[in-house]
């Protein structure tokens, strides 16, 4: 059962990207820990760092491709998804610094004694154990994503209207996260941390092993959506998308379908957001702002929505361009991501990972084509040949 | 409740809907017995698209009562329950997965389980392979099976659809205009192979193509303003002075 679903998930190209990740997996922390600094290819921490991050966002794309791209759910909403996985790995993350803290508290974070608090809330409980907080990764964003999807999907709200409750839903989230009554740090958010597992979260070898991590999750999550993408239910899903009362009239359940790639959706950009937040060092309320979800979709249709390699592409990309030219033109840098996402509708309306598998489609149609052209005029010439002696004789 | 609704496949009483006042339904009778080939004629909104909402679950009737089998009242049931029920339904205008092959597209509709998990590991099996090429077959469409559904013409679009019907293997098939758009030569075979599928299992067509209808040479219902016209072979309906003025003359 799990094999056929492997082996569906594993086709050409998908295999060649999980190798690339896996290499990038492998390779990239081993130059920076293993190669002395003047060696020309070894990585600096904060490159390796930085692209760490794009991972994290690569992986987030990846999910919203899931459910954008294949099940035709616009989410305006993902990003609450990641911070949310990133809130409950900064939570796990607090609980570790434990007395090291500014006030010297041996439970309380420091923003709980500075507001004066006497006890632990009861939803940081838990938090100080690693396995309790990973679980927390998955089950808070896709808990969320199941009580969402369950009221939109059954009363059957589709189109604009679902993308617009997904960007309500993420920014009633960072209201309430602002507020330092929820008990989450307010806008200061969560940060300061110190060690995670044990090892610092300033060491080299730790942000190495994060990188490879998140390269690792990345190429777990797209071999998991690929199986899915792939199997009878992802046809299923396409149908979804582009004929929905087809689906119901044969038979289907569109809710279930919909909310079960929702809640894997969301789980997956909960892990995106737990890898983030060690790497970054900080999670606040504004990783829930409705501008960082619709950037989420602008990196996915700039790598080819419903491609599951191209988001991935695009996020890095953009977020390479991003890094770069808020550093060369930091005042153009928004003009140029608008400027991005117009030139990608108008001329690459399927991305750049759509754009050249089309390309490449349409190059093997033609030669598809010439062949039985070369075929066909084969054929006449061996069907001439007999009739032009016959008329000779 | 009525004597022939034990027996009848499909029992209609009574029913009634209206759409922000316009009443599309006006206390509608009309049974369907087990294996009948029927066809349905009317002019524009005399409610055969509405009827055939309120049959496979799309839209509540205000009042009446719909059954199916003799027991089953469908108008508590929706869409995923009354085609797992055995009604199928083929829209209007040609509805199939375009970005899906012609195959992939009955494999779809196939009669199996279709939770979220059977199909996450579903595996073809070689039943379910040999059941597709005999619809590949019956539908004519065997040597395009692996083209996408985007790229079939208007006629062979309708008949992929009718295929997938096919594949979920109904009791009940509901078509709604299948020759719309359709040349002559390809009316005249789709009334062959709705009248094949019609020996197994009961059809009921909605048609504008008098023609059509002709060929099919069945029991004809007349819809008018919500109701039961006139009910019987074509000749006497098409002679019924009312049908005459509702629909023919005009």
């Amino acid at each position: 059962m799990i094999t056929g679903f492997l082996i569906r998930a594993l086709d050409r190209n998908i295999t060649v990207a999980i190798a690339v990740i896996l290499a990038i997996a492998v390779l990239v922390p081993a130059s920076n820990l293993l190669l002395s600094a003047d060696n020309p290819l070894h990585i600096p921490t904060y490159i390796m760092a930085l692209f760490g991050k794009y991972l994290c966002y690569a992986l987030l794309a990846l999910a919203l491709d899931l459910v954008w791209g294949y099940c035709g759910i616009l989410s305006l909403g993902h990003a609450a998804f990641f911070a949310l996985g990133g809130y409950a790995m900064g939570m796990y993350l607090m609980r570790q610094i434990g007395s090291r803290g500014v006030y010297g508290d041996p439970v309380l974070p420091d923003f709980m004694v500075f507001l004066n608090w006497k006890e632990l809330p009861w939803f940081w409980h838990g938090f100080d154990m690693f396995w309790f907080a990973m679980i927390m990764v998955l089950v808070v964003p896709g808990l969320l994503a199941f009580i969402f999807g369950w009221f939109a999907f059954r009363s059957r709200v589709n189109g604009v209207y679902l993308s617009i409750i997904t960007q309500a839903m993420t920014y009633a989230l960072l209201l309430a996260f602002f507020r330092n009554d929820m008990g989450f740090g307010g806008n200061n958010g969560l940060t300061d941390f110190k060690d995670i597992l044990g090892f610092s979260v300033q060491a080299n070898g730790t942000r190495a092993v994060l990188f490879a991590l998140s390269a690792i999750m990345l190429a777990l999550c797209l071999l998991i959506a690929s199986g899915i993408v792939h199997s009878k239910f992802g046809k299923v899903l396409v149908g979804v998308r582009d004929a929905e009362s087809r689906v119901r009239f044969l038979g289907f359940r569109v809710e279930n379908i919909k909310l079960f790639t929702f809640v894997v959706s969301a789980m997956m950009a909960g892990i995106s957001g737990a890898l983030f937040v060690p790497q970054v060092g900080i999670i606040n309320p504004g990783e829930f702002a409705p501008a960082n979800s619709i950037e989420v979709v602008i990196w996915t249709a700039v790598g080819g929505r419903g491609t599951l390699i191209g988001p991935i592409i695009g996020a890095v990309l953009v977020n390479a361009g991003k890094s770069f030219f808020t550093g060369a033109f930091p005042d153009f840098w928004l003009f140029a991501l608008g400027a991005l996402f117009i030139a990608v509708t108008l001329f690459l309306p399927k991305g750049i990972v759509g754009t050249v598998a089309q390309y490449a489609a349409s190059r093997k149609a033609y030669r598809r084509a010439q062949a039985t052209e070369a075929a066909r005029e084969a054929a006449n010439q061996a069907e001439a040949g007999p009739t032009s002696t016959q008329a000779a004789e | 409740m009525s004597e022939t609704k034990p027996r009848s496949l499909l029992y209609l009483d009574g029913v009634s809907v209206s759409f922000d006042g316009f009443k599309a339904l006006n206390s509608l009778s009309f049974v369907v017995e087990p294996g009948e080939l029927r066809a349905i004629i009317g002019p524009n909104g005399a409610g055969k698209t509405t009827m055939m909402d309120i049959i496979t679950g799309k839209t509540r009737p205000d009042s009446g009562e719909v059954f199916f089998n003799g027991e089953i009242d469908l108008t508590k049931k929706d869409e995923a329950d009354i085609a797992q029920l055995g009604i199928g339904r083929k829209f209007q205008k040609p509805t199939v997965f375009e970005s899906h092959t012609v195959w992939d597209n009955l494999e779809l509709a196939l009669n199996r389980k279709r939770g979220v998990f059977s199909t996450l590991f579903y595996r073809l099996t070689a039943e379910d392979k040999a059941r597709i090429e005999e619809i590949l077959e019956t539908i004519r469409l065997t040597h395009r099976k692996n083209d996408l559904g985007a790229n079939l013409s208007h006629g062979q679009k309708q008949w992929l659809e009718i295929g997938m019907l096919l594949a979920q293997e109904p009791k009940l098939l509901l078509v709604d205009e299948p020759v719309a758009g359709m040349t002559d030569a390809e009316t005249a075979e789709t009334a062959v192979l709705l009248k094949e599928i019609a020996k197994s299992r009961s059809v009921v067509v909605v048609e504008h193509d008098m023609g059509f209808i002709r060929d099919l040479g069945v029991k004809v219902t007349c819809l008018a303003e919500g109701s039961v016209l006139a009910e019987g072979s074509i000749d006497f309906v098409s002679n019924d002075p009312k049908v005459i003025e509702n629909y023919l003359g005009r």
